[in-house]
């Protein structure tokens, strides 16, 4: 199941775990990013909470949890080429594995056709 | 209040090359063109970038008494500015700050100034105001662009063979496609390159003639503050304001020795104290160790903790291949090889003190 956040985010998710990204969208507001800033297996967070940071050429961004969860694995290939975010932002450019708290709460985000309604 | 923002004479020329319009200083300007700001810094490293700057001031000052009327105003050596030469310099305010960085250019005729178009209308202003029997003209039918980078001289001598024979710092008149032209070897990006006021109604076509060199490509505002941050040059109203002496910037190199034994400019008397005691603080570059840049404000301690200075200017730096920063820190801790941390999102991070600049300066001197 292909979910999306009003922050641009993605989640892709399977058996409860959400692989969490940001969109193409995000990437062309952001330009080329030089840092990723992951979080460490075990940690958890309410939805909402900052989970991970950014930094494009020119500013810092916050990403956050898209759903409250714990991390069960985070993308190190991103860590050291942040590059791979802007050039394959659904893919490769993958943030986080989150163990969602409550599976369910993944149906009140948007679906990919209302994603593309919100921007434009 | 609402604002409207100006456009430069190559604003549609931005838009049809795909730039991404932001507004800065008032203006509507490029931040970047779909090559994106890491590819627009290493084109200008590597072959030719041009840069859109017409948003900056362009002042002409007329009478004999120009260079000595400004010389009460600007703490450097201007009546021995020779004809064909430019010089880098600030005003300076009573207390020895800096109201604004500028090139003064001798065009034999007349002197040629261009400010920042953060502080246009603040340094017209001043300068009416200080400047007796001067004719000050605003030239707001002139548009300026930059094209640095090792490919520059290919680029612009195509267009104007006299480009080639300007050394750094040198200013001639010239003409491209008929158009009268001024063409400075300077810039703002630490290579090798030029700034040319272009008449208004010929910058587009001129533009395109400078773009249609296959080592030339456009380059926007974002890829301007990576270069020149790696550069070591510093930006009005980040690393130099009105708080800041040009010789804790370590910029009093533009105090020529004549005006260093004579004074006779704003903050004279602090600005020469420092020359003879040291400033208290001085601005450096700052290495910061891993990949995390340390932006503008992010607090500076020493290793031990003591809080030391501030960052002013800071990011990724794409040539360097890691983050670069520059900020003011105590004397006592200024020296290259200091260890010191930034506090980034409230955590301590280590880096070091290094000298300026990051990235080697490729200016072509005499």
């Amino acid at each position: 199941m292909l979910k999306f956040t009003d922050d641009h985010e993605w989640l892709k998710i399977e058996d409860g775990v959400a692989t969490v990204g940001i969109t193409a969208h995000a990437t062309e507001q952001l330009g080329d990013l030089v840092f990723v800033e992951l979080p460490e297996a075990g940690a958890e967070f309410e939805k909402g909470d900052t989970a991970a940071t950014l930094e494009s050429v020119k500013a810092a961004s916050d990403i956050y949890a898209p759903l409250a969860g714990e991390i069960v694995e985070s993308n190190d290939a991103i860590v050291d080429d942040p590059s791979i975010v802007n050039s394959d932002p659904m893919g490769a450019g993958w943030f986080f594995k989150l163990k969602l708290a409550d599976a369910s709460s993944a149906d009140e985000l948007m679906d990919e056709d209302a994603y593309k309604a919100l921007i434009g | 209040m609402s604002e409207t923002l100006k456009r430069t004479p190559l604003y549609d020329l931005h838009v049809e090359l795909g730039g991404k319009i932001v507004g800065f200083a008032g203006w509507e300007m490029p931040v970047q063109y779909p090559a994106g700001i890491m590819a627009e810094h290493a084109q200008c490293r590597e072959n030719a970038a041009l840069f859109d700057v017409s948003h900056m001031g362009q002042v002409v000052l007329k009478g004999e008494g120009a260079a000595e009327a400004l010389e009460t105003i600007v703490p450097s050596a201007m009546t021995t500015l020779k004809p064909g030469k430019a010089r880098y310099t600030v005003f300076t305010n009573d207390t020895g700050g800096i109201r604004d960085d500028l090139i003064v250019s001798n065009a034999g005729d007349y002197l040629f100034v261009v400010v920042n178009a953060s502080m246009r209308d603040q340094d017209i202003a001043h300068m009416r105001a200080n400047l007796d029997g001067v004719e000050l003209i605003e030239l707001t039918d002139r548009a300026l662009v930059a094209v640095q980078g090792p490919a520059a001289e290919a680029v612009v001598s195509a267009l104007a063979p006299a480009a080639a024979e300007l050394t750094f710092m040198e200013t001639t008149e010239a003409d491209i496609l008929g158009a009268t032209c001024r063409i400075s070897r300077l810039g703002y990006t630490g290579e090798d390159g030029y700034e040319i006021s272009i008449p208004a109604d010929r910058a587009v076509e001129i533009a395109r003639a400078l773009l249609a060199h296959e080592a030339c490509a456009p380059v926007g505002l974002g890829a301007r503050d990576s270069l020149r941050l790696e550069a070591g040059l510093c930006l009005y109203g980040n690393d130099i304001d009105e708080g800041t002496s040009p010789v804790e910037a370590q910029i009093q190199w533009l105090i020529q020795k004549r005006r260093r034994e004579e004074g006779g400019f704003p903050g004279a008397e602090r600005i020469l104290n420092e020359f003879a005691e040291g400033p208290a603080r001085r601005l450096v570059g700052i290495k910061p160790e891993g990949r995390a840049p340390a932006r503008r404000g992010v607090d500076i301690t020493s290793a031990d903790g003591e809080p030391i200075g501030a960052v002013t200017s800071g990011g990724f730096g794409p040539t360097v291949g890691g983050p670069v920063s520059m900020g003011y820190v105590a004397a006592a801790h200024a020296e290259p090889g200091t260890r010191i941390n930034l506090v980034v999102r409230s955590k301590p991070m280590p880096a070091t003190v290094v000298a300026l600049p990051f990235a080697p300066h490729n200016y072509k001197r005499a």
